[in-house]
């Protein structure tokens, strides 16, 4: 009986070594082959439009036929757009990270930068770059480029500054002793470490270049209306003339593109990532991609990468190793100096400059204006945190309960994460027409827009926090048999409250930048609107009235800074200190 | 005699603080590393020898003074060293052959060559078979001997080791010890000397040729010698015991001269080359900082409370060797725990033995809530720190004061996280004994209204949380009023 079962376990193993050997040898190779191909019929068609003349107003056909190609345009301008994050990010987090002096104006600014909604950037960003390209079309995709960009740059920046500076000094002192170049560092130590982060940061990002999309696509400058063929700009088309039928394919595209990146580029990415996690044992289960395994089982990729990326990086670090050993020290000589000192003098000019002509234009502004700002203020604020509040209230018992049912979390986590990863403002124009039919407006509409875009980050960090409950401090409530709401004040509130704040911090960030998507709206070529700060910087967007848009912007920005200084950092610090779980 | 490698003349190390004032680390210090010598770095945690070894290794810049290379000041340039880290400091995303060939990589050896060094090294230390593994996958003692292969592959001139065996567990310590010294009488190591800090008076006694005991804030060196026990070396001899005994004094009673154990086969004192010997500047210099701080022993209620009951049972009187040895404790340990004792006035420490005092006797015998009163009266009596905090809060109308105040009185005599140390046993040592409570969500330090005697009776285990809880009670109060 043993000896049968053996058998068969034995051939079934002969076939499987068998099978996958043939699939593994051909398969890739081909797939590689095919994606080649494909990625050059695109390079070719997207030059043919990008290089041709200027048409600020694409028609965008409802067809359902056009949507590949639209989609593929949207993903090549998020797929630029972090490109460019991430130069920026390695090159900003680095001087701030080694430079003392730079460091402690370089990272107020990012906060700053970092409340500042998209939506405020496009103006300044659309007319330069069309004015920089003039009679192409270039101008106007390097403008919804680089706006997608300023959503998408901040947190990955932030989070690569923050890895640099966390880096063991031990380990740096390795580098050091050991005589690293400064490529060799980068690329042994520096970026490794800082890997994971980046990983994670750049999914958000690129989850946020989504939720943005339709507000970069197509809009409305002042007299001049822009639009390029994309999928934003498909789905606010088909939101505009009422088109259910074409919003449903709209959303439906966007969908499977959001799956498919998941499983061709960020699955992949995260199991390859595992081994940068800096842990001195081996996780159990780690993270896998199909994808993964195959490009790196791939022979024809393998020869490849053996033919150019080997030798490439041999010779750079060749390079870079006799160019680190004839330093003589490290001092800048005396012009570089002084080259350095005439920069931040035109610097703080041109800063100095700014300030100066913002108070001049701020004086143009009327009474009416600044009135209707502070109502708005008000009501984006109590729309924002009852947001949050809503939010926080569904997620916590819900979250909690996933988290401590292993096998209710083993169903629910994956479907929350699509469901996450669908951007909001996709399923808006599905969203508003209920409320329509029901009898709503965009008041309540705006509500459920914030919430469907913030509510996630709450859910998935209270289940972490709740798995994250040791199991004795559980045990130890039932033995003192405590239940119900003493249970949840002794030890469900407590343990997941450094994470619950994790959620809430992100989510109140996340809310204040898209209340200007939430709170104005084109849709059945009526424009909805609701009082709020957002829908006043949408409007001033739209009108071209760049004083109250700058005046508009800088409050919100104001307000974002201060409630994160005051509320947040504060509530931030004590969950680091008080209600940390160490054993 | 062979001239040195290096060679360091008065090195000093300081910080700046804040407040313009500098805080000194390591005091000016005179030494030698010579070819062919292993040189064991000894001193209580937080003394300063990590930095001494920063500094000669090239890694850190000393604040004054002048370190010179065969003879050459160094210019910035880093010299031929490897280092050994007590973290390991591997890289965990490079596989064990990729850690090993990183130093070569940076020092632009082709690849081949690269590859059959690092190799030949892993060979060596015994690591082959694991070439392809990643440093996570390998137990702590494994992932030492990468350190030792990525270290060794340089073919340093001077191998430098921080503590390379204390994170490790006492087995797989003693096993990588014993390897490395092999390696070293067997000529198979291509370096010219070793220098390493640690705080193991044993292991230095094992491995080293020459041993410098460091006394600390600021650093300077307490005593300097050559061992001339043979190889391999015996524990249980009378001589090596003798010798390890010798360091306990100087390292336990700093302000005495001790003798050391028969200079013709044990050991004999190191001369410097300017032929004054080193307790003689030490003397010479002592003027400058007269009103120096009292500094604590890192030491928690609970070790002293243990030490005097066992020191009771025991008869009395203890050889401190012994007794670390008895316990299975370092001495990075136990010392701060005896020298609290002292400190108290618990106990007396003679010559490398400690020996209960009649205070410790009645310590030893009372009960928990008597204890406490004892306590206090000690702490008020000698720890200056408690005595400073008691007064000021007495004088303090809410008798209640942040932490900071304290804070920068010592943030003048100590480093900064040598500070924060400081504060935290004061603080411990004084929300026992009830000279004051603290609150950590204000930083405030709030004067105990009872005194120990009269408060009711209470189980050790509540001690700290009721303790913290009237804290908060009374600082609510005495902002209300």
């Amino acid at each position: 009986m043993k000896k049968s079962t053996t058998l068969r376990g034995f051939s079934a193993y002969r076939l499987w070594t068998q099978l996958p050997r043939l699939e593994v040898s051909y398969l890739p190779d081909l797939l590689m082959f095919a994606t080649g191909l494909a990625l050059f019929y695109g390079v070719v068609t997207v030059g043919r439009t990008w290089f041709g003349p200027f048409t600020p107003q694409v028609e965008i056909s409802r067809s359902p036929w056009m949507l590949p190609v639209y989609a593929g345009y949207s993903l090549l301008r998020i797929t630029l757009a972090y490109v460019l994050s991430l130069i920026f990010t390695m090159v900003y987090g680095y001087i701030a990270a080694y430079n003392p002096r730079a460091e402690r104006f370089m990272i107020p600014l990012l906060d700053v930068l970092q409340s500042i909604p998209v939506l405020s950037f496009l103006p300044g960003v659309m007319l330069a770059m069309v004015a920089l390209f003039p009679g192409r079309q270039l101008g106007l995709e390097a403008g919804a480029i680089l706006l997608i960009f300023t959503g998408q740059v901040w947190n990955m920046a932030f989070s690569f500054y923050a890895s640099l500076k966390s880096i063991p000094k031990e380990m740096r002192e390795a580098a050091r002793i050991y005589r690293f170049s400064w490529w060799q560092r980068f690329i042994e130590m520096e970026l490794p470490f800082s890997a994971i982060g980046l990983v994670w940061n750049s999914m958000m990002s690129v989850a946020g270049g989504w939720f943005f999309l339709m507000a970069c696509e197509m809009f409305v400058l002042g007299a001049r209306d822009f639009r390029l063929p994309g999928l934003g700009s498909y789905l606010q088309t088909a939101a505009s003339a009422g088109d259910t039928r074409s919003i449903l394919w709209g959303v439906a595209t966007m969908i499977a593109v959001i799956v498919l990146l998941d499983q061709f580029v960020w699955r992949p990415v995260i199991a390859w990532a595992e081994k940068f996690k800096v842990e001195q044992v081996e996780s159990t289960d780690a993270p896998r991609s199909w994808v993964l395994n195959l490009i790196q089982h791939s022979p024809g990729l393998a020869g490849i990468r053996k033919k150019t990326l080997t030798p490439l990086r041999e010779k750079l670090m060749c390079h870079f190793a006799r160019q680190h050993s004839t330093e003589e020290g490290e001092q800048l000589s005396t012009w570089k100096v002084w080259l350095l000192r005439a920069l931040a003098v035109v610097l703080l000019l041109g800063v100095g400059y700014g300030v100066v002509n913002v108070i001049k234009d701020l004086r143009g502004l009327q009474a009416s204006e600044l009135r209707e700002l502070g109502t708005g203020l008000g009501a984006t604020f109590l729309r924002v945190n009852l947001a949050l509040l809503i939010g926080a209230f569904w997620t916590i018992p819900a979250g909690v309960a996933i988290g401590f049912n292993p096998r209710l979390a083993r169903i629910a986590q994956p479907l929350a994460q699509i469901a996450a990863s669908v951007p909001a403002t996709a399923l808006f124009p599905v969203v508003l027409l209920l409320l329509i039919r029901v009898g709503g407006g965009l008041g309540l509409g705006s509500l459920v827009l914030l919430l469907l875009g913030t509510q996630w980050y709450i859910l998935f960090n209270v289940i972490a926090g709740a798995m994250a409950i040791p199991t004795d401090l559980k045990e130890c409530c039932n033995v003192f048999r405590l239940h119900g709401l003493e249970r949840w004040k002794k030890l469900i509130l407590p343990g997941i409250f450094p994470y619950l704040i994790t959620g809430l911090v992100t989510a109140s960030g996340g809310a204040w930048n898209a209340s200007i998507v939430a709170e104005y709206f084109h849709f059945k070529g009526h424009i909805y609107t609701t009082p709020g700060l957002g829908a006043t910087i949408s409007q001033a967007t739209d009108s071209g009235n760049f004083d109250l848009l700058l005046i508009s912007t800088i409050v919100m920005a104001a307000m974002v800074v201060t409630v994160n200084r005051l509320v947040w950092r504060r509530l931030y610090a004590l969950a680091e200190t008080r209600f940390r779980l160490e054993m | 005699m062979t001239e040195p490698i290096i060679e360091a003349h008065g090195i000093e190390k300081s910080y700046p603080q804040p407040d313009g004032t500098r805080v000194q680390v390591v005091g000016p210090t005179d030494l030698a590393v010579e070819p062919g010598k292993i040189v064991a770095l000894l001193g209580p945690s937080g003394c300063g020898k990590s930095t001494l070894l920063r500094i000669l290794s090239g890694l850190s810049q000393p604040s004054s003074g002048n370190l010179v290379w065969h003879g050459k000041p160094l210019d910035g340039q880093t010299p031929n060293v490897a280092i050994v880290f007590q973290s390991f400091a591997l890289f965990p995303w490079l596989t064990v052959l990729e850690n090993v060939e990183a130093p070569l990589e940076a020092r632009g050896v082709a690849a081949v060559e690269r590859r059959k060094r690092a190799l030949r090294t892993l060979d060596t230390v015994g690591l082959d078979g694991f070439e392809t593994a990643y440093p996570k996958e390998l137990s702590g003692g494994m992932k030492q001997r990468v350190g030792f292969a990525r270290a060794l592959v340089v073919e340093p001139e001077v191998l430098f080791m921080d503590e390379p065996f204390s994170a490790l567990d006492v087995l797989t310590a003693e096993n990588l010890r014993n390897e490395l010294l092999e390696l070293w009488l067997s000529k198979k190591m291509p370096t010219s000397a070793i220098f390493i800090v640690t705080h193991n008076i044993e292991e230095s006694v094992i491995l080293a040729d020459r041993i410098l005991v460091l006394g600390r804030n600021p650093a300077r060196i307490r005593t300097d010698f050559n061992v001339k026990l043979h190889q391999p070396r015996d524990r249980k001899s009378a001589r090596f015991v003798e010798l390890v005994d010798y360091i306990y004094k100087v390292m336990t009673e700093p302000d005495l001269e001790h003798t050391l154990p028969d200079a013709e086969t044990t050991a004999e004192i190191v001369i410097p080359a300017g032929g004054i010997p080193s307790g003689a500047a030490k003397k010479a210099e002592a003027p400058l900082r007269t009103a120096r701080y009292q500094m604590l022993p890192h030491a928690r209620v609970g070790g002293i409370a243990g030490l005097m009951e066992l020191l009771h049972d025991r008869g009395g009187r203890e050889d401190l060797f012994r007794l670390s040895e008895d316990l299975v404790m370092n001495v990075e340990d136990l010392l701060p725990i005896v020298e609290a004792c002292a400190l108290l006035g618990f106990a007396i420490l003679k010559e490398g033995d400690v020996q209960i005092a009649p205070q410790g006797v009645i310590f030893a015998d009372a009960d928990i809530q008597r204890r406490k009163v004892l306590f206090r009266e000690a702490a008020l009596q000698y720890v200056t720190i408690l005595k400073q905090i008691d007064s000021i809060l007495r004088r303090k109308s809410d008798h209640s004061i942040p932490d900071e105040f304290f804070h920068d009185i010592l943030d003048e005599h100590f480093a900064e996280d040598e500070v924060l140390r400081q504060l935290e046993t004061a603080t411990n040592w004084g929300r026992y004994a009830e000279i004051f409570d603290y609150d950590k969500k204000t930083g405030r330090l709030v004067l105990t209204e009872q005194t120990p005697a009269e408060s009711p009776a209470e189980s050790p285990t509540t001690i700290a949380a009721s303790g913290s809880g009237s804290g908060s009670g009374t600082t609510s109060g005495s902002r209300a009023g």
